[in-house]
């Protein structure tokens, strides 16, 4: 343990194994968001832990360990998922679009129907819209994180809100937003019954 | 003033919208509970390095 009084500055002296507590939280949410199973996604951040610990000396310290975290969970998913090699190669998730029935609501969007838009994704798409929509990393640090080019971010982060906005039927060209009442997350759908 | 674009505006939105429930299920993950199982974890880790 360290003493109190050093006069070095902390992040500087910390060991960045320390930190690992102040991460399990956002490492979890990102692995719910690749897994969609609670019990993968604890494996998965065990593994990622262990990774993470044995390999600290290759993190660069001053770097941002979120991300650095976020790279050695997410390329531990995807080696995991190229071994079961169970899974349909589906990367842009149309074959789980086809099988999916766009929720039947009355112009309103519930969590629930987004939840069940979400979970039909590929973990690709799920994996942009985590990082870039949910967890406030910029597309540069998510395309060093994903391994692939900004551009390929951005396209990839399109088509998957493409894919959320058509399973949800809502559709580009018509102002969702009118009368929407925010705080209940309420969203006007394509067929506009406002007054319902 | 928007009204001279009015397909990017609707993008917009939907993407805001979009935007707006992907932190929420991000949120409700992140509200979970930490499972000891990490905390222990790491306690090990840490005490097998000071075995060495």
């Amino acid at each position: 343990m360290t003493t109190s009084s050093r006069a070095t500055p902390a992040t500087e002296a910390r060991d960045p194994r320390d930190e690992l507590p102040e991460h399990l939280g956002a490492l979890r949410a990102f692995a719910l968001s690749l897994t969609r199973n609670s019990a993968a996604a604890d494996d998965l951040v065990q593994d990622t832990i262990v990774k993470a610990w044995s390999n600290i000396e290759k993190f660069e310290r001053g770097t941002n360990l979120r991300a650095w975290l976020f790279t050695i969970l997410r390329n531990t998913f995807y080696s995991d998922r190229r071994k079961r090699k169970r899974e349909v190669a589906d990367p842009e998730g149309i074959h789980a679009a086809t099988l999916y029935e766009k929720p039947a609501h009355d112009g309103r969007l519930a969590m629930n129907d987004f939840v069940q838009a979400f979970d039909q994704l590929s973990p690709e798409h799920r994996e942009v819209l985590t990082l870039v929509g949910a967890s406030g990393f910029s597309y540069e640090e998510a395309a060093g994180m994903m391994g692939v080019a900004v551009g390929t971010v951005k396209s990839r982060a399109n088509r998957a809100r493409a894919r959320l906005a058509e399973m949800l039927g809502l559709e580009e060209g018509e102002d969702i937003l009118a009368g929407a009442d925010r705080n209940s997350l309420a969203v006007m759908g394509k067929s506009g019954v406002a007054a319902a | 003033m928007y009204s001279d674009m009015p397909d990017e505006k609707s993008k917009a939105s939907i993407r805001e919208q979009i935007n707006e429930n992907l932190k929420r299920v991000y949120e409700e993950a992140l509200q979970e509970e930490v499972p000891d199982r990490f905390k222990d974890l790491l306690a090990q880790l840490k005490a097998k390095e000071g075995g060495k």
